[in-house]
């Protein structure tokens, strides 16, 4: 078996539902070891292309690599290292938590039956769950089978979580511990894949991002590349918009007068902050305020997807 | 070696799919409604006191009173054509559609079980409520038989007379004799079942290829294709309570449930192993 530096890779992936191309023609690359944001609005095709990832769905077109194993004809190869939430979890409501997952457990034959219960109780303190585990699912909030959908992905030591909108259903203290518990299990090298339609839930946590818009991804790449722009804003407040106007002109920067601030378009590294600032304070300019940096994420992917994120739950 | 990797880790997921199924409180309601059927049946004749003339009502109805062990039979009888197909359509009906309804199906694939063993594990499952659904009623019936009537060796068709343990054995094979036929309408649910996400509808197509399966047994006209028919030999089981005992339609009943489970049981398996799972 080949090693692959992508714990997943796809080529030419599309799902396509009759004449609409849910997932058209995605080349997915998720480096091993990262923490992989896959963002879009609803509807764009992240669910979808998990199915896929997952040998649940058949793809339409193109290949699709997992831990080096093609899926769908090695699923049985790849999946027991790999830990899923896909659309929200499913339980059997009539059993309890802990009866769930030793269920799902069953059915995987690789899980030796001899360290069953440690593994399922051990899968519940991670995700905070162990007070509730007799409980029937039933009688479960929404954020309680996030969770226990979290401990069911984790009940084997895995190579990869792929985890579809964990967060959902969770309040910001719940949201916050999912966060956590991604850093921890990443920071033991498993490959987090992480699809969400908020942005700022998972921004922090990314070390890699690919955005994807109708069934197309129209960017990936690490932050540090996603974040990278040759055009970087500049904001001025000042009570003397005019001399500060004809100040950026004469180093050669177009400034236009926005409802009390002063807004430019300058060039990466073009010229030094400072040097803009020692220019405006000479030529007698008070600043009230000033800031020269690269466009928010979130403004990026709006452009990109023409949709906004909800950026407020 | 491949039938290794199959077989492995196999009888823990039949365990974990009998207890799912055994923890169902809807499973242990069957049975119960199941157990009511020998229960009514006696309470009825015990009333009505020992004077029903022989040919009148279902078979063996006229003896229930002379001879407690003839309250199974009776009673069998009575719950093959929908009874006993009905509580088979919501066991069966449900295997992969109520998975698939909610969620779980998902979670199972990609713990990950493959598909065709996930079937045969649901058609164990279904062949278990099968059993555990003659049993009732028959075992049910031996009790409630010893309770309400006197209970003695048994008078054949044949009008020999068999010993208690004798007429329990035959108990036994009828019992058998239900449960392969039970069977064959179990492959046939769980085929149904690979088709929706919808359990219930699943359930009732079951119940309606039983139900038109026995009424095109009535047909005269189709009389060349009844031999076929799924429910066709269902009640075909007095061969068994003759003296020696002939066991020619329960040969033949047998082969026509294997063919049905043959049958089904492929297109179960060439619809579920290429069907996407969105649900
Ligand atoms: N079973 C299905 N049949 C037809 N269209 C579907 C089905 N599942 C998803 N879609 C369509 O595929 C697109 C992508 O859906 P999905 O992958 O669920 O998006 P996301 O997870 O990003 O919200 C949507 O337009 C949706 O309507
Ligand atoms: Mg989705």
């Amino acid at each position: 078996m080949q090693q692959s530096n992508y714990a997943i890779e796809t080529q030419g992936l599309t799902k396509s539902f009759g004449s609409h191309n849910a997932v058209d023609q995605i080349a997915l690359q998720v480096p091993r070891g990262s923490i992989f944001g896959f963002l879009g609005p609803n509807g764009s095709g992240k669910t979808t292309t998990i199915r896929m990832l997952l040998g649940l769905a058949e793809a339409t077109a193109g290949t699709i690599s997992v831990l080096g194993h093609a899926i769908p004809e090695d699923a049985g190869v790849a999946l027991p290292h790999v830990g899923a939430l896909v659309e929200g979890p499913a339980f059997y409501p009539y059993l309890s938590g802990r009866d769930n997952l030793a269920r799902f457990d069953s059915a995987d034959s690789k899980a030796d039956p001899k360290t069953r219960k440690a593994r399922i109780e051990s899968a519940l303190a991670r995700v905070g769950l162990t007070a509730a585990a007799e409980k029937k699912v039933h009688a479960y909030s929404l954020g309680m089978k996030q969770r226990l959908g979290i401990a069911n992905a984790l009940l084997q030591p895995r190579e990869i979580l792929i985890l579809d909108e964990p967060t959902n259903g969770l309040d910001p203290q719940g949201t916050r511990e999912v966060r956590t518990l991604i850093r921890d299990l990443a920071s033991q090298g498993i490959t987090i894949f992480i699809s969400s339609h908020l942005l700022l839930e998972i921004e922090q946590i990314c070390s890699h991002l690919a955005v994807m818009s109708a069934g197309k991804i129209v960017a990936q790449g690490s932050i540090a590349e996603l974040s990278f722009s040759e055009i970087h804003n500049l904001t001025l407040k000042t009570p003397d918009a005019d001399k500060a106007i004809s100040t950026l002109n004469s180093l050669d920067i177009e400034a236009r007068n926005e409802v009390g601030l002063i807004k430019a378009n300058v060039i990466h590294n073009f010229i030094a902050p400072e040097t803009i600032a020692d220019a405006l304070v000479k030529a007698g300019v008070k600043i009230q305020g000033f800031t020269l940096e690269a466009p928010k994420l979130e403004e990026r992917f709006v452009s990109l997807t023409g949709e906004g994120f909800d950026v407020a739950r | 070696m491949l039938r290794d990797k199959f077989m492995e880790g196999f009888g823990t997921l039949v365990r974990s799919e009998l207890s799912v199924l055994f923890r169902r409180r809807r499973t242990w309601a069957m049975l119960a409604t199941i157990a009511c059927i020998p229960i009514f049946l006696a309470i009825a004749v015990q009333l009505s006191g020992s004077t029903i003339p022989p040919g009148e009502g279902p078979p063996f109805l006229d003896r229930v009173s002379q001879n407690g062990l003839f309250v199974g039979f009776t009673a069998m009888i009575l719950a093959i054509p929908l009874f006993l197909p009905l509580t088979i359509g919501v066991v069966a009906g449900d295997t992969i559609a109520g998975e698939a309804n909610t969620g779980t199906l998902r979670y199972l694939l990609i713990a990950p079980v493959s598909r065709a063993r996930l079937l045969v594990i649901k058609f164990i499952g279904a062949s278990a409520f099968a059993i555990a659904a003659t049993a009732t009623l028959m075992i049910t019936g031996i009790i409630v038989g010893l309770i309400l009537f006197p209970v003695g060796p048994v008078t054949l068709l044949s009008g020999d007379v068999i010993s208690i343990p004798a007429a329990l054995l035959r108990i036994a094979l009828v019992a058998g004799y239900v449960t392969i036929s039970l069977m064959g309408l179990s492959a046939v649910g769980l085929f149904i079942s690979t088709l929706t996400v919808i359990p219930v509808g699943a359930m009732a197509a079951t119940v309606v290829v039983s139900t038109v399966s026995q009424i095109l047994a009535t047909l005269p006209q189709l009389e060349i294709i009844h031999p076929y028919l799924l429910t066709f030999n269902w009640l075909g089981f007095a061969d068994l309570l003759r003296a020696p005992m002939d066991f020619h339609s329960m040969a033949i009943n047998t082969i026509v449930q294997i063919a049905y489970i043959a049958i089904f049981g492929s297109a179960a398996y060439s619809r579920f192993t290429t069907k996407d799972i969105l649900s």
